[in-house]
């Protein structure tokens, strides 16, 4: 019997993974194959023209093709290799004041993201805490929390541009209130349900408050804060996006609207797919810090 | 003057689920008096829901008496603090810190004048009388029950506290493994002589670890019924305990008491300094 999981048990599902990405692009490549061109039935004046207009070439044996350039529908996989390869090859390049390389636009946006989600996640934890210490507070203030909370994000964008009438700060206000109240209503909740046992130790020890509040209060309500902060993280991911591309904001959600003004598809996809990929490593970050905060009942 | 006085002592709850009853209040327990000398142990022993809970928050300061009230070397218990630690029957250890940070932070509040080498020496010192060398990094979570008991009683003993608050500390520990902790708290207290209050519904326990046995009648409107002295020398053994005939009598008649005794609501005899006469009931057999 083997005590090592078996190769087929560690790499299978990876396999899997990776047999799947082939079935899809495979798919895809097929669905989005340009069609061919059918020369029959036109005359070859109407073939000249065609040409000239560009909508065909000659290839090296001299038939007739659709100009891949100017074929419509959505481009198939090579396309938007293509289109990446050039893409990150210029990652870090300004080509001008709209535009900046891939790698520029994805460091604005995490900028942004991470200064709206920071000051988000600080003023919810001090308001969440502040809330949940007071059970009449709690209780006045729960059905304004539970109002504002289902809000999305971007509701408030038209309210925050016309106030602070700035895009630069509306796009950071917009991830703000995003981040906001999922994080207060947990926190409000974890803190408002710490075990009494807890607060009695501190009672007995004879804490000062700041000191019951960061070695006992904080720390306890620390596993429902952070599932707060981590609902209020993808609601401000999924929130940043559509900002820069309303605000006309540099990011990567910025590239996916100018990209589509280009009617350029594959750069559209492109963008999507960098949208998804930063997603992914911000959420991956998180969890591996969210994992120095946790602990096990008993 | 006396150590610790609680006296006449009620607790009574406004009557809410009852509409009936609206206005009336619920007595947990009335006119509880009796005496702590410093350094004794002293037990109280009654049926589930007669207040003992209730009257160990009142002395810690949790909880508030309806009348009356409890006097330390003479001053009115009126919060917790620091000069009467307490033992909670579920631990209470903050599962985000190791044990020895458990003790840390008490020992860190009970002394803040101290510098961090003598907190930890002092910490460590408590962790080695209470047998958890070798766990101090680890968290509550990866302990048993006994060592979480453990580290609670460390924690308690460390702070040097007037008053040591057990509420029944041992019930949620396995039989076996009790047996060691309660003779590890004999020595500890031999070694400290700590005035402590205990609560429990384990008789031998009662008996292995206290000067004298308080008896409550069945609540509501429990009552002290009596006061035992408990008379078998120490130090005391679990092993030596059960040939003693003292234990057997103190025994029986604690047995006898919880069996019968307890549902009177007059109680007779209060705060009887001697045990009275022996009550051999044969047909009591020990149930513990
Ligand atoms: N907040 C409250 N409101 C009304 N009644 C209460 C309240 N808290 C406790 N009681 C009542 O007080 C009585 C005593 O409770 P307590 O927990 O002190 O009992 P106990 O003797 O410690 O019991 P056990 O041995 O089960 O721990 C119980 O009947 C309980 O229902
Ligand atoms: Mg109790």
């Amino acid at each position: 019997m083997a005590l090592r999981p078996s190769w087929k048990d560690r790499f299978g599902p990876y396999l899997l993974s990776l047999f799947i990405l082939g079935l899809f692009l495979l798919v895809w490549e097929g669905a989005t194959r340009p069609p061919r061109f059918d020369a029959k039935g036109k005359t070859e004046d109407q073939l000249t023209t065609m040409e000239f207009n560009g909508d065909i070439v000659k290839d090296a044996a001299g038939h007739y093709l659709w100009n891949p350039d100017k074929v419509k529908g959505i481009p198939g996989p090579m396309k938007v290799f293509e289109k990446a390869r050039t893409e990150l090859g210029e990652a870090f390049v300004k080509k001008g004041t709209n535009d900046h390389g891939i790698g520029l636009l994805v460091g604005y946006t995490i900028k942004r993201f991470m200064a709206g989600f920071l000051a988000g996640s600080v003023v919810a934890i001090l308001l969440g805490v502040l809330i949940g210490l007071s059970k009449p507070l709690f209780l006045a203030l729960n059905p304004f929390i539970q109002v504002l909370k289902p809000i999305s994000p971007l509701a408030w964008m038209p309210l925050l541009l016309y106030s602070v009438k700035d895009p630069f700060w509306t796009a950071i206000l917009v991830v703000f209130m995003a981040s906001l109240w999922p994080t207060v209503a947990n926190t409000a909740f974890g803190v408002n349900s710490i075990r009494k046992d807890y607060l009695h130790v501190a009672a007995l020890l004879e804490m000062s408050y700041l000191r019951r509040l960061f070695t006992v209060v904080l720390p306890a309500a620390a596993p429902a804060i952070i599932a707060g902060l981590r609902i209020s993280f993808g609601s401000a991911l999924v929130a940043v996006v559509p900002a820069e591309m309303l605000l006309g904001e540099l990011g990567a959600g910025y590239l996916t609207w100018i990209e589509w003004n280009n009617l350029d598809i594959s750069g559209v996809i492109f963008a999507i797919l960098v949208v998804g990929f930063v997603g992914y490593a911000l959420d991956f970050a998180f969890g591996k810090l969210a994992a120095l905060f946790t602990y096990t009942e008993v | 003057m006396s150590f610790l006085k609680v006296d006449h002592v009620s607790k009574l709850y406004p009557v809410l689920d009852d509409k009936a009853k609206r206005g009336e209040s619920f007595v947990v327990f009335r006119d509880v008096t009796f005496e702590i000398r410093q350094g004794e142990f002293l037990t109280m022993i009654g049926h589930s829901g007669c207040g003992k809970s209730t009257l160990l928050n009142i002395i810690a300061g949790f909880d508030q008496s309806s009348t009356g009230g409890v006097i330390l070397e003479g001053r009115e218990i009126t919060k917790p603090g620091l000069d009467r630690m307490v033992v909670f029957q579920s631990f209470a250890l903050m599962p985000w810190l190791t044990a020895f940070d458990n003790v840390r932070v008490a020992v860190r509040q009970a002394h803040p004048d101290w510098p961090p080498e003598q907190i930890r020496d002092w910490t460590q010192k408590y962790i080695d009388m209470m047998n958890l060398h070798g766990a101090e990094q680890k968290r509550p979570a990866f302990l048993s029950g006994g060592m979480r008991q453990r580290v609670g009683l460390a924690r308690a003993f460390a702070v040097e506290p007037k008053v040591l608050l057990l509420d029944e500390p041992f019930a949620q520990i396995d039989a076996l493994t009790r047996g060691g902790i309660q003779e590890e708290l004999v020595r500890m207290w031999n070694a400290t002589r700590n005035t402590v209050f205990m609560v429990t519904h384990d008789v031998d326990e009662a008996i292995l670890l206290s000067d004298r046995i308080a008896l409550m009648t069945n609540g509501p409107e429990a009552e002290l019924a009596e006061i035992i002295e408990v008379t078998v020398p120490r130090p005391r053994t679990r092993a030596e305990l059960i040939d003693s005939p003292d234990y057997v009598r103190i025994r029986n008649h604690i047995l006898h008491f919880l069996v019968k005794g307890a549902k009177k609501s007059k109680h007779t005899g209060k705060d009887a300094p001697a045990a009275p006469a022996i009550e051999s009931k044969p047909e009591l057999q020990p149930t513990t």
